[in-house]
């Protein structure tokens, strides 16, 4: 390290004062880096070892299966089969509903917040305020106000919709709790970006003879593009990571329709022991993440 | 049978070596494991008192609801009559329980002692957490006697005794005695049989009440569902657990009876979660079959009108769901024979004064406490638990809580009225003989 600053510094004017050498990059990444492999890029790689496994860390036999646990994934004739993709059907159901929302009604919030008038602040902070509660709150708030026999909401509307047994209506109930409970989150992210959005490009539009809608359509919207990758992004894994949600609102119910990936493969591994099968549906739905995310960022990069 | 021969039956039977063998005073060798810890010393050291030195033990559970105390404060009791023992108990949600302790087990920080439910001892004998106590009973004079022989079975993994019941909690019919009353019922006199339940729930109906809510949750939907099974004579599982028998005929009655109940119009539709016992308390409904556990809840509704009885008999014989509390001693790196003396003592005390855990909310596991004074005047409780002799448990097979979760699928899409009850219970029988199936790959049958 010292000899390769010592180069760096050579190969300067005499006056200046090395500030970097090579590895300085990597030296600043390094506490970071370490994290990363220790917690993440380890496990990753030991999950697909015990994917190929028949796994459970108490057990002493541990037999090598190659890539059955894959193959039962295929295999309609497995214990697995209809329960995992029925799983993630329900996450992709959920992510398909979830989404649009999550990313068009903040943005309307962030637009409505972003303007001035007289308690701004509050309503900034009202909107915000579900995401502070922790997923057992809501859910559990929100699973006794939509109880189908006995719930604050359908007494409201006076009918008697299965809002946590049935479907469609467990989808709505669920998107629709989840975007109450997030909005407020993307709202923030898209005011920022808003903020950082240059004052001199509105006066250009207007000076331009803009309106509103021009305005919003090629300042505002191009200026948060940026943020709106961000947004999807994050959003979409969010989405598609749902747990506690389906897991204290609905149970699962009916017959496990409303049952997602993550709760499936935690059921599988956690309550089931067979760890294996469970790294194996796991990397299933990585493949599939990192297939709409690539998507995801191919649509940005040619809007661009 | 003598302890030797099961100790030795064990080792050779299972190759569980580690664990099977740490409390093996008198066993006749049976793998160098064995042979290595056996100069631990004699595991029949007088098991109601401890003079060694100063012990201290980690005692964890999962009772987090109104029981916590009463555990508490018997923990509480014992350490006041044993200078030398010290327990500490620590609380954690059932959930959170059974995935942590095998967790702190494996990195050899697991604590000493601790409760699980029956359904989950076989799985946890087999993945080594907890140790065989055979010696445990033996060394306290425990038999099938002192407790019903269905509970007491059900510690049994293949031939070897991994724990020692505390109390068991069956499944009770509660009602609501102003709800009753208004029907013109007498709420003296609930329903026992089939026929009087539908009488009952047909007047109700007149009433406008819904007297029974189905839930499809398996809190205690899937409890009900098993209570009608076996009152018509099926089973959930073979004996050995080989293959599912639920949606044989019996099972298939009783579904059907559940999803009648919605159907005649005695349940509303779309039962919530908890919705059929909070329907209970506000007077929408007049019956809620739930666990013995929820006394405790109804009797801090001063204005609540209650009573509980068994449950009605609507198959051809009387049965009723339970879950039973038993307690474990946890493997250890390096087992301590005083710690588990002390242990023993602890556990044989517990059991001893387990009239204070039935307040709680339980029924005792020992006999002669259930048969005592004292617990007849729990009269809820003994109204419970004079159903001893007609409890089910699950077979005592590794993984069957795998197997179970599975039914309790069918009976949700069943009652929310998704799959006739027919077809929800076959396909769900095909899927639970795969992971019958699997898990005996897994385990070794």
């Amino acid at each position: 390290m010292v000899s390769l600053t010592l180069k760096g510094a050579a190969s300067r004017p005499a006056t200046a004062v090395p500030r970097s050498g090579r590895a300085t990059p990597y030296l600043f990444l390094a506490p970071y880096l370490l994290l990363f492999v220790v917690f993440v890029l380890a496990p990753a790689i030991f999950g697909i070892w015990i994917s190929l496994h028949d796994w459970d860390y108490l057990l002493e036999a541990r037999p090598f299966v190659g890539l059955d646990n894959y193959t039962a994934l295929l295999d309609p004739a497995s214990a697995v089969y209809a329960d995992f993709w029925m799983s993630m059907r329900a996450t992709g159901i959920f992510t398909l509903f979830s989404v649009p929302f999550l990313v068009v009604l903040p943005l309307g919030l962030a637009l409505l917040l972003h303007r001035p008038f007289r308690g701004r602040t509050f309503f900034r902070g009202l909107f915000f305020a579900p995401y502070v509660l922790g997923v057992a709150v809501v859910s559990l708030m929100w699973r006794l106000l939509l109880d189908p026999n006995l719930g604050l909401v359908d007494w409201l509307l006076g009918t008697d919709i299965g809002w946590t047994t049935s479907l469609p209506w467990a989808w709505v109930a669920l998107v629709g709790v989840t975007v109450w409970w997030t909005i407020g989150f993307n709202g923030v992210i898209y005011l920022a970006g808003m903020q950082d959005i240059p004052r001199d490009l509105y006066d250009a539009a207007k000076v331009d003879g803009a309106g509103k809608w021009a305005e919003f359509r090629h300042v505002t919207l191009p200026g948060l593009r940026p943020v709106a990758l961000f947004v999807v992004t994050t959003t979409i894994l969010a989405s598609a990571n749902m747990f506690g949600q389906s897991y204290l609102l609905t149970q699962g119910a009916p017959g496990g329709e409303t049952r997602t990936a993550i709760y499936y493969i935690l059921d599988q591994g956690l309550s089931q022991y067979k760890m294996g099968s469970a790294a194996a549906m796991s990397y299933v739905l990585t493949l599939a993440l990192i297939l709409v995310s690539v998507i995801n960022f191919r649509l940005f990069r040619r809007r661009s | 049978m003598s302890l030797e021969s099961l100790t030795r039956r064990r080792a050779l039977g299972l190759g569980l070596g580690l664990g099977a063998t740490v409390l093996a005073g008198c066993g006749g060798g049976g793998g160098p494991k064995q042979a290595a810890q056996q100069s631990s010393g004699p595991a029949t050291a007088a098991p109601t008192s401890y003079t060694g030195p100063t012990v201290s033990l980690a005692f964890w559970n999962g009772f987090t609801g109104g029981d916590g105390p009463f555990m508490k404060r018997l923990v509480e009791q014992f350490n006041s009559a044993h200078p030398n023992i010290k327990i500490t108990m620590n609380v954690y949600q059932w959930s959170d329980y059974y995935a942590k302790v095998p967790a702190a087990v494996s990195a050899g920080r697991g604590p000493d002692l601790g409760i699980m439910h029956v359904d989950s001892v076989a799985t946890n004998a087999a993945r080594q957490v907890v140790l065989p106590l055979d010696d445990v009973a033996t060394s306290l004079s425990l038999t099938e006697a002192d407790f019903s022989p269905p509970v007491w079975q059900a510690g049994v993994y293949k031939g070897a005794r991994y724990s020692i019941p505390l109390d068991v909690h069956p499944l009770g019919m509660f009602y609501n005695r102003t709800v009753l009353s208004k029907a013109g019922l007498d709420p003296d006199n609930p329903p026992k049989t089939g026929e009087e339940y539908l009488a009952a729930l047909e007047a109700l109906k007149k009433a406008g009440v819904q007297g029974h809510w189905a839930t499809p949750f398996p809190f205690t939907g899937s409890m009900q569902f098993g209570s009608l099974l076996h009152q018509y004579g099926g089973r959930l599982f073979a004996d050995d657990a080989g293959v599912s028998r639920f949606a044989e005929e019996p099972g298939v009655q009783a579904l059907t009876w559940l999803v009648e109940l919605v159907n005649k119009g005695y349940s509303p539709k779309n039962v919530g979660q908890d919705a059929d016992f909070i329907a209970l308390q506000n007077g929408k409904a007049a019956f809620n079959w739930n666990g013995i556990w929820s006394i405790n809840t109804l009797r801090e509704h001063k204005d609540l009108e209650w009573g509980v009885a068994p449950l009605p008999q609507i198959g051809t014989e009387p049965a009723a769901w339970a879950g039973s509390h038993q307690f474990v001693i946890f493997k250890q790196r390096r087992p301590d024979q005083n710690k588990l003396t002390a242990a023993k003592v602890f556990i044989n005390w517990i059991s001893g004064h387990s009239i204070e855990w039935a307040k709680a909310g339980q029924v005792p596991a020992r006999k002669t406490i259930r048969e005592s004074a004292e617990f007849k005047e729990l009269k809820e409780q003994a109204a419970i638990g004079s159903q001893i002799d007609h409890l089910y448990f699950l077979p005592p097979v590794a993984g069957i809580g795998d197997a179970s979760a599975v039914v309790d699928q069918a009976v949700n899409a069943a009652i929310l009225l998704k799959k006739s009850p027919k077809d929800a219970l076959t396909e769900a029988a095909a899927k639970a003989d795969k992971v019958l199936e699997q898990n005996r790959k897994k385990y070794g049958a």
